[in-house]
């Protein structure tokens, strides 16, 4: 038992740092924010040379084969400089190629991924917003082998970048009556997930402007879209891969969620510190004080929930459901919290778009539906301990 | 980063199971000081109270990890608190061992283990209780003896203490964190006097405790004079951290629980209502932060930095939760939770745990004020 990071895991941290200083300052930030795809081809190949983009990949697919709570040690330094690139939805698509893919697929994509020549992103949410299996109500035409998708994909993140997309959808055949989350729903077929190359005939993307400009989201048409035996997942339990996707997004946006609810307190401690008003910084005031300590038990207390989170994905894959949706539930509430009243201690200059601030607040604002809310955790966890109402 | 405990490790939980399983006895007798006493004895003999203590004094001279483990264990079978005197072992023998001569180890440490002592604990005033560098209690010394004259006031248990852990204002010249002297002193010293404090639930669980000259010897000094805010720094981390354990949050938990499977709202298990299951889910999101963040400050600990502000965020997720615990219950019951009761009374008993140690207010200017480093009010 020993719940510290290590001393790499420090170095890492520093290395992070300092490229996001070097190469992502503020004034960055806000420039890629007014691009199409808020994203930078030339930082995310730095990036990916720093090493932080492959992290996870194995090192046989030109990786640093390191683990999540590393992972989670880069996604809080991104998260803290609200650093405007597709590192989740990539890690996410990596992983779910590593969990299913086939070795030519992995051969295809993973080294690709860890260079930064290729972005992946998860296409699984539809018009619904059902953030689970129970959402995925996309059903395929059958041309022989290959399955024929026309439909779409809503809030696909990074959709404008992405090279590839992991799409969910359902066989044509009608299984048996759904069971677990699906029960009830009425959604028939099997799950299944396939890869869509961009380029794919029938692949059309809209994207749709954020609230949040450091990130970016779009919906992903697919008419006629084929998706052969070579483009399929063949996961052994695909609503257990899905799962763990979800589950390894949570945790992954509860990681950059924190590193920004952490880096709108540590903006607004200073605030509070350099503001004089009544003759005192306005810091020596207890309304003002202590509604900062409050965020700071908040962002500590997630992390306990969220290293746990990191490790189990790792080295513990039963307890991964139920940390995922500990820290993704805390996460959702408490930054959002964080991000309202950052804003309000900043007093009038928090209105403004001069003042970053702003920017945590909207990155709140994305973070929150991400893999589902608090409510959507809360009920899961409900089921998970206590059963099904 | 490394949350697997080692087969060694497992194979401790394994003896306390066995342990249990052989010596606990089913059903439990309520409250009976004999079964207490016995029990005591039959850990004194495994060395599990005090388990990280030193051996020299009595201890079990074990590690924080297998003590959490232990902890843990024999919260999750409901079994007696581990040791008789809850303020001895969590604070005042921390800070015996800490501080104290080899005589004070001597004549405290194993009667603290053994439940032959009884500690209270004297830290606030009529006019001190948040603020409490501002203590006033004074003591003088004449030759070999201090003379106290002062009074204590909400010092729970101070009406079967054995012994007194207390702050006095020594030098009344310096500033107020310097002139403040930690001494340890019997009850039964001659003027000292005691006054019960009914609390809001009916029962005398807090006391004032008047000082009329009474006398102690300077050997009963904790640490040196003028060193006592030193000494209960340490003390108020290790009562924060002591009352913000989750094992205990982990069993009301469990009971709200099993109570909402009996209770019915709209006509239906309260189990099945959407608004109490979310509550329940926030409740078991709270208690497992605490229970990881504990064990953070554990590693944090054994890997040398002592516990300190950090306390406070356990201690601030224990007042939520209680508070939101009691008002659950009290809602599960109905109309019911107008009748007296165990378990309208326990939601009472929020009121008091929740100021013990330092109010919520205070801990939130020890975490700005020493963490974030806002300035001090």
């Amino acid at each position: 038992m020993n719940f510290g990071f290590t001393e790499e895991q420090g170095f890492l941290r520093d290395a992070v740092r300092k490229f996001l200083d070097d190469r992502c300052p503020m004034a960055e930030v806000r420039r890629l924010m007014k691009t199409p795809n808020a994203h930078s081809p030339e930082l995310w190949k730095a990036f990916a040379e720093q090493g932080s983009v492959g992290l996870l990949i194995p090192e046989a697919y030109g990786g640093a084969g390191l683990g999540w709570v590393d992972f989670v040690v880069v996604l809080e330094e991104t998260g803290r400089t609200l650093m405007p690139s597709p590192l989740v939805s990539t890690a996410l698509a990596a992983l779910a190629i590593r969990e299913a893919g086939s070795p030519a697929q992995k051969e295809r994509w993973l080294p690709r991924f860890a260079e930064g020549s290729a972005i992946g992103t998860l296409a699984v949410l539809e018009a619904s917003d059902l953030p689970g299996a129970e959402g995925v109500a996309l059903v395929a035409d059958s041309d022989g082998e290959v399955d024929v998708l026309h439909g779409e994909k809503c809030f696909v993140a990074d959709a404008g970048c992405a090279d590839v997309y992991v799409v969910a959808y359902r066989s044509t055949e009608r299984s048996a009556e759904p069971s677990g989350d699906r029960a009830g729903t009425g959604v028939g077929g099997a799950l299944r997930l396939g890869l869509v190359a961009r380029d794919a005939p029938g692949v059309r993307v809209a994207l749709v402007p954020s609230l949040d400009e450091t990130r970016r989201s779009g919906t992903l048409s697919l008419d006629g879209v084929r998706i052969g035996p070579d483009a399929r997942l063949a996961a052994a339990d695909p609503e257990a891969t899905l799962a763990l996707l979800l589950d390894a997004g949570s945790i992954a946006v509860t990681a950059e969620g924190l590193g920004a609810a952490e880096g709108a307190l540590a903006l607004t401690v200073q605030y509070a510190k350099d503001r004089v008003q009544f003759g005192s910084p306005i810091g020596r005031f207890q309304g003002v004080k202590h509604r900062l300590a409050d965020m700071w038990v908040d962002t500590e207390s997630i992390k306990s929930l969220l290293y746990y989170g990191a490790w189990a994905i790792d080295e513990r894959r039963d307890a991964v459901p139920r940390y995922a949706s500990l820290a993704k539930a805390y996460l959702a509430d408490a930054f959002t919290r964080i991000g309202v009243d950052c804003v309000q201690l900043h007093g009038a200059v928090g209105y403004t778009i001069e003042y970053d601030i702003q920017l945590y607040l909207k990155r709140s604002k994305w973070a929150r539906p991400m893999f589902g809310d608090g409510d959507h955790h809360r009920d899961r966890l409900a089921r998970l301990s206590m059963g099904n109402r | 980063m490394d949350f697997n405990f080692t087969p060694e490790e497992q194979a401790f939980r394994e003896e306390i199971r066995a342990f249990l399983d052989a010596h606990l006895p089913d059903p439990m007798p309520e409250d009976d000081p004999d079964f207490l006493r016995l029990w005591n004895e039959k850990l004194r003999a495994k060395r599990w109270v005090g388990f990280n203590w030193p051996r020299e004094w009595g201890g079990g001279g074990g590690d924080l990890i297998r003590q959490f483990i232990l902890k843990e264990e024999m919260s999750a079978r409901r079994a007696p608190a581990l040791g008789l005197d809850f303020m001895g072992l969590t604070w005042v023998g921390p800070a015996i061992i800490a501080h104290g001569t080899k005589e004070q180890k001597a004549e405290h440490l194993e009667a603290i283990l053994d439940g032959r002592s009884h500690w209270c604990t004297g830290y606030s005033e009529p006019d001190v209780g948040s603020d409490l560098a501002s203590l006033q209690c004074r003591a003088v010394r004449e030759g070999d003896e201090y003379v106290i004259h002062g009074q204590k006031i909400w010092t729970t248990s101070a009406h079967f203490a054995s012994h007194i852990f207390m702050l006095v204002r020594t030098d009344p010249t310096v500033s107020k964190y310097k002139g403040i002297t930690c001494l340890l002193v019997p009850m039964t010293t001659p003027g000292i006097t005691i006054s019960p404090i009914e609390n809001l639930s009916g029962k005398a669980s807090f006391n004032q405790v008047f000082f009329d000259g009474a006398r102690t010897p300077v050997s009963n000094r904790l640490g040196a004079e003028g060193e006592g805010w030193k000494v209960v720094m340490g003390a108020l981390a290790n009562e924060r951290s002591g009352i913000s354990e989750a094992t205990e949050m982990l069993q009301h938990l469990d009971d709200i629980r099993s109570l909402a499977k009996r209770a019915r709202r709209g006509g239906r298990p309260a189990l099945e209502d959407d608004r109490v299951r979310r509550r329940l889910s926030e409740m078991e999101i709270r208690v497992e932060a605490m229970r990881l963040t504990g064990l953070r400050h554990l590693t944090d600990q054994i890997n040398g930095k002592p516990s300190g502000s950090e306390t406070a965020i356990n201690k601030l997720q224990r007042g939520i939760l209680e508070f939101e615990m009691s008002e659950l219950t009290l809602e599960l019951l109905g109309s019911a939770a107008q009748h007296q009761g165990e378990l309208q009374h326990e939601a009472l008993a929020w009121h008091g745990t929740v100021i013990g140690g330092g109010s919520p207010n205070i801990q939130r200017n020890i975490i700005a004020e020493r963490i974030l480093g806002l300035p001090k009010d």
